[in-house]
């Protein structure tokens, strides 16, 4: 967390969570004919632990191991030749040809729309899906291009001086969605 | 890895390894190995420097290295611009700095330079805006072709440090192996540098690595051996009698990687003289990872155009 946030609220905790993400595993598995065809897609980093808590649950449900792969976005940024230093470049990795397959991005928060664009642009780069639907597990609004989810977990209204901050297990060492407050610089 | 990548690069230009920290060292080989998976997807491009102009300056012959460069950038959109030697001003008679000059009022964003004389690059990065790298200076460095080298030891050895490399050849022309020198010390390997006396200039010594005058000697226990290319070219005298003889003493065969460990893999920054300072049997086996260099230049350099291209602050 930096230094200038603090905690204002807890959305979500643990127990919470898991029933948002079994409900939003249900409605992808309910949306989707064949689910042999279904690829969850994880934007790095908090949206790649959605992928797998996702597919477990499908799983868990349908008996179908659905391939994960993980989209790192960062060379396909809109805002790299203004940010200070290059971000680090991490891996792509798609399981499978996507080619007709039904690929499901997953993020944690969907925001400005931004990173959704760049993960549609990198994924074309990939093959043609048959679908591509979005899964996010906090909608917070302000969007600044027409992207809307599919699939959402909880839908917050924020103001633009709040941060969402998704925390799961593998990545962070808890699991909660808490509402951080800018404080303002001095 | 010894060292841990740093978090960001702060550089504007690439000119060598002799000036780097282990963390920019492993923050270029960690960022390639992100990019090595582009080369695997059924469209090779990215659109990250699109709209970003690279100038591709060779005023030596090169074939590996700047066609290299020129796939690297294209696969990240940018567009480029290649300067050969022939055809170009220097050859009509303009001073360096002039040329320096004129290709800063075309506001390029980077600028590949090789070049015969040691010091060009950073000359050239003193009096541009756009960031430069160097791709081979005289007998100076080729800092490129050195990360390509370490990162294709750590896919094989998952690590640098600690490892024997032996670097072997022709070592007073080769700016290859100044750079080699430079990284695999800094990230922890313990180098030796083999070859003839008459190839084998003093300051070898001070550099921190082991000489040794036989091959046999230099390949004892080596991890990774490196050979290197004998540039007849460059050589204003003769320095052995004859390339007969050169591959007797100093060229690599099966027989002669005996004393090496069991897991040795053998590589070649190219062009390589076959039947000179490598036999066929050795270039062409299980052991060779000399095609992997070339396949890795890719990335590696894609990572540096990457890095370079960003907004610095004037910290370096």
């Amino acid at each position: 967390m930096a230094k200038n946030l603090t905690p204002k609220n807890t959305i979500l905790d643990a127990k919470q969570m898991a029933r948002i993400i079994r409900r939003m595993a249900g409605e992808i598995v309910e949306s989707t004919k064949d689910s042999s065809r279904l690829l969850l897609a994880g934007i790095r980093t908090r949206g790649v632990p959605l992928a797998e808590k996702l597919a477990a649950e499908i799983e868990r449900m349908e008996g179908v191991k659905v391939p994960v792969g993980v989209l790192d976005i960062t060379l396909y940024r809109d805002d790299l030749s203004t940010i200070a230093a290059q971000p680090l470049v991490k891996a792509t990795h798609l399981p499978r040809p996507i080619d007709g397959c039904v690929v499901v991005l997953c993020d944690d928060v969907l925001y400005t729309g931004r990173t959704v664009r760049a993960a549609l642009d990198e994924l074309v780069d990939f093959g043609r899906p048959k679908a591509v639907r979005l899964a996010v597990l906090v909608d917070r609004g302000h969007r600044e291009l027409p992207i809307q989810a599919d699939f959402v977990g909880k839908t917050v209204p924020t103001s633009q001086d709040e941060v969402i901050e998704v925390s799961f297990e593998s990545t962070d060492g808890a699991e909660q969605v808490r509402i951080l407050e800018r404080k303002p610089q001095r | 890895m010894t060292a841990a990548s740093a978090t960001r690069w702060t550089r504007k230009d690439l000119l060598g390894i002799a000036e780097l920290f282990p963390e920019e060292i492993a923050l270029i080989l960690d960022t390639a190995e992100s990019f090595s998976e582009i080369a695997e997807r059924p469209i090779k491009k990215v659109p990250t420097l699109r709209g970003k102009t690279v100038l591709n300056l060779f005023f030596e012959a090169s074939t590996r290295t700047r066609s290299s460069f020129e796939i690297a950038e294209k696969r990240l959109s940018a567009d480029n611009i290649n300067f050969s030697t022939s055809g170009s001003s220097l050859e009509k008679g303009e001073t360096l700095v002039d040329t320096a000059l004129n290709l800063q009022a075309m506001a390029p964003d980077l600028v590949v330079i090789r070049h015969g004389a040691p010091g060009v690059p950073q000359m050239l990065a003193e009096r541009i805006e756009a960031g430069v790298i160097n791709a081979g200076d005289g007998a100076h460095e080729h800092p490129t072709q050195a990360l390509l080298d370490a990162f294709t030891i750590r896919r094989h050895k998952k690590r640098i440090a600690g490892l024997r490399v032996a670097i072997i050849g022709d070592i007073e022309h080769s700016r290859v192996v100044r750079s080699n020198i430079h990284l695999l010390t800094k990230m922890g390997a313990s180098v030796v540098v083999g070859g003839p006396r008459t190839l084998m200039p003093v300051e070898m010594e001070k550099m921190g690595v082991d000489v040794a005058y036989s091959l046999h000697e230099a390949v004892r226990d080596a991890d990774v051996v490196m050979m290197l290319r004998v540039q007849l070219e460059r050589q204003g005298r003769m320095a052995f009698p004859s390339v007969r003889e050169y591959f007797q003493l100093f060229g690599l065969t099966t027989e002669r990687l005996k004393g090496a460990k069991d897991d040795v893999i053998v590589m070649h920054p190219g062009p390589m003289n076959r039947g000179v300072e490598i036999a066929s049997e050795v270039a062409d086996g299980p052991i060779s990872v000399i095609l992997e260099q070339v396949a890795h230049g890719v990335s590696v350099r894609m990572a540096i155009l990457y890095l370079l291209s960003g907004v610095h602050d004037e910290v370096a």
